[in-house]
């Protein structure tokens, strides 16, 4: 059987363009965290870029770069998960609705609230006619997207698939998630080793991947395996160990866990739960440099593919005292409230 | 043939019929389920038609139920409701006890709550339980909830070629050994934001949508959910499964010509269809019944047409049968899988309602009458915004 090789990354974060994990300096997350926009006239013509829902804007920037750090021109699929999708135009579309009593309408937030628009600006821009799916499935929208490369990968007949993750932040929606405490408010204490406070500090970004069969001189890491699903059916202590041994490993042989950990204060007992498990293993955490948001979860995979290749541990990223002998293995782990689980396996190549 | 992917059950609701024999006898008998708007208070109830079920929400809650304090959306209730079916008629007793996963598709999600409570959330909490049902997600999340299902859980959004894809990814996944059984379908409920959406379009028409006809004024929306449950070839046998049918052929490609809009010559959908006979190993030939996207706008059936006249050396008989049902969006290609086994199960060609005058860029006549004829093989396209295209083979049991 084939593998499957992340060989270039590109990302828009709520960090300065251009960042790394291994710089000094990161932005403190707040409440609320909005994306750093790239100048995006390089690859978009101004006019164009004028009307693009910034969800488009941000995916067509990170795809872009890592299709040019793999060196890759020919996507055999383009796969994109999202939570909302372009939401400040659904946004947008449904107040016009409203003020305007169904009158008066136009139809460019429309087109653009639709899920997949992202997915299909890309294959518009490149003009790639290969398979194309976007996947919306709450928090585990990317790991849907990862699954369904990594599947043709291994057992179809393609070579290279971009992937990616994208949300963006609307203002009402964030006001609506105020409402339900879903996200920080202000003012309040923002602590993701020791959650005090309800809900998530709200972020956006988009992260893209250019997955291969063929491992290249810029391959960060192979995705060995990876599970995505709604609810454990046993508990998670022997889910997770019968994941680990399916794929030879153990929970020893894991040298970093990544946690989607997100200062939820009401999250936190499911992530507690896998730190028992791992409590010798190295810790990693990364919303506290990506923000929180359903697909930031793909921010975490560029930063485990990162130390990966790096074969080096930030500081920052530690979330126990524990360091790496060596990082061969990750394993990812996510969900949001409960739901939208997943695991994600990365080795060094 | 190896490896192929079974049907062992399906479910459906329309706004032809709330089981699979309801939709089938509406469309043998020719009774199509396009009305006027009933449920939803809108601006342009005087201006279009719909396909609309008339179950009102409390309704669904009471078939289903449901508690009192759910947060289930219009869209999760139809999901529900269909999906249930379809693991009954599968005679699914015990879900988990195999490896058994749902991809269910939508393009509204919970949209049809939110526009009714938003901007007024803060002025009503009573209401706002329904905030976090607005995601895609979560409706596939309640419809797995509601049918006890722990496993792979997915939700696609490709607009209206969704359900087609929800299909394909079930397919691959029990073909590739990740899944032994997978509920695939999917579900969209009308709402304001639709209607206005497609009206801003232009592509709404004002009276029954009639595809491809020379007079096509565009298309109606409808609402429906439609599941189908798939199964390995190693549980059909090793629980003496009834198969319905299978599903042998599936292809996904893009257009890349336009955000909204299919290309001239129907690209998109000649990939699509080229991959699905290449996976199926089939010739063109073969199919003896197309279920047509055949939406009934002006650019949709052109395109279509042409694509079919490229493919097809003979077109076979054809049929859209959303004369009858209303362009359901992500629920589509659900439901028009539930009429394509229809088809096999019953040797029979659905008619094509409303059709007078043929097109004038190419002679396609679909069938307008019920035919009774030997099928083995049905093609059924599915096209969406964004250039997404879907085509799926279904095969006789």
């Amino acid at each position: 059987m084939k593998n499957c090789y992340i060989n270039g990354i590109g990302s828009v974060s709520i960090q300065a363009t251009g960042f790394s994990i291994f710089d000094a300096e990161i932005t403190t997350v707040q409440n609320v965290n909005k994306a750093q926009q790239p100048s995006y006239k390089e690859l978009i013509a101004p006019a164009m870029s004028r009307r693009m829902a910034k969800g488009v804007k941000m995916s067509i920037y990170a795809a872009n770069k890592a299709l040019f750090e793999a060196k890759m021109v020919d996507p055999q699929a383009i796969i994109v998960g999202t939570g909302l999708g372009c939401i400040e135009d659904s946004e947008k579309f449904l107040d016009a609705i409203i003020e305007n009593e169904e009158q008066f309408l136009t139809p460019t937030a429309f087109i653009q609230s639709t899920h997949n628009t992202v997915a299909a600006q890309i294959a518009l821009l490149l003009q790639c006619k290969a398979y194309n799916f976007t996947y919306v499935n709450g928090a585990n929208s990317f790991e849907n997207a990862l699954f369904d490369a990594f599947m043709q990968l291994k057992h179809l007949d393609k070579e290279n698939i971009l992937i990616g993750g994208v949300d963006e932040i609307a203002p009402y929606t964030f006001s609506m998630f105020e409402m339900v405490g879903k996200v920080k408010r202000v003012g309040d204490n923002i602590n993701f080793k020791k959650p005090e406070t309800n809900g998530i500090p709200l972020a956006e970004g988009a992260n893209f991947f250019a997955l291969s069969v063929k491992k290249t001189a810029n391959t960060y890491a192979e995705v060995v395996d990876l599970l995505v699903f709604n609810d454990f059916k046993d508990d998670e202590t022997s889910t997770i160990k019968a994941f680990l041994e399916k794929n030879n490993l153990s929970v020893n042989t894991i040298d970093v866990i990544v946690l989607g950990v997100n200062a939820d204060a009401v999250q936190q007992p499911f992530y507690h739960k896998i730190q028992v498990l791992f409590t010798e293993t190295p810790q990693a955490y990364y919303q506290h440099i990506s923000g929180s948001y359903d697909t930031a979860s793909a921010f975490g995979l560029k930063v485990a593919a990162e130390i990966i290749r790096s074969q080096s541990y930030p500081e920052k990223l530690k979330y126990n005292e524990a360091q790496p002998e060596k990082i061969e293995n990750i394993l990812l782990v996510n969900q949001n409230n409960l739901t939208d689980f997943s695991f994600v396996l990365l080795s060094k190549c | 043939m190896q490896n192929r992917v079974a049907i062992t059950g399906m479910g459906i609701i329309s706004s032809i019929g709330n089981t699979v024999e309801e939709n089938f006898n509406a469309l043998i008998s020719k009774k199509a389920g396009i009305s006027d708007i009933e449920l939803i208070t809108t601006r342009h109830t005087n201006e279009i038609k719909v396909g609309e079920i008339k179950l009102t929400n409390e309704q669904l809650q009471q078939l289903l139920n449901l508690p009192v304090n759910n947060t289930f959306t219009r869209t999760s209730m139809l999901g529900a409701y269909a999906a249930k079916q379809a693991v009954n008629n599968a005679q699914i007793t015990a879900i988990n006890e195999v490896r058994t996963g749902l991809i269910s598709s939508t393009s509204v999600g919970g949209m049809d709550f939110t526009e009714k409570h938003y901007k007024q959330y803060d002025q009503y909490p009573e209401y706002q339980k329904y905030i976090l049902s607005h995601n895609a997600g979560d409706s596939s999340n309640k419809i797995a909830d509601y049918l006890g299902l722990k496993g792979f859980v997915s939700t696609i959004s490709t607009a209206c070629s969704s359900a087609a894809n929800a299909i394909m990814l079930g397919a691959s996944m029990i073909e590739n050994g990740y899944l032994d059984r997978v509920i695939v379908g999917g579900t969209d409920s009308l709402s304001k934001f639709t209607i206005n959406g497609f009206k801003t379009l232009m592509i709404l028409s004002d009276t029954y949508n009639t595809p491809f006809d020379q007079h096509r004024k565009g298309l109606n929306l409808g609402e429906a959910a439609a599941y189908l449950v798939l199964e390995s070839g190693e549980v059909v046998k090793r629980q003496n499964k009834h198969v319905l049918a299978y599903v042998c052929g599936y292809g996904n490609a893009n257009d890349a010509y336009h955000q909204t809009a299919s290309s001239e010559n129907g690209e998109g959908a000649c990939l699509a269809m080229k991959k699905a006979f290449e996976k199926a190993g089939i010739q063109p030939g073969e199919i003896n019944y197309i279920n047509a996207h055949g939406t009934a706008t002006p650019n949709n059936d052109l395109s279509e047409g042409r694509a079919l006249l490229r493919i097809f050396n003979s077109v076979p008989k054809f049929s859209s049968t959303k004369a009858f049902t209303g362009h359901t969006l992500a629920a589509a290609a659900a439901i028009e899988a539930v009429y394509s086994v229809l088809a096999l199960q019953n040797n029979m060609v659905f008619p094509n309602l409303n059709f007078k005058t043929p097109m004038e860029e190419f002679h396609l006549i679909p069938e307008t009458e019920p035919v009774k004829t030997e099928i083995n093989y049905v093609l059924s396209n599915s096209f969406g915004f964004g250039g997404n295209c879907s085509t799926l083979i279904f095969a006789k049991s």
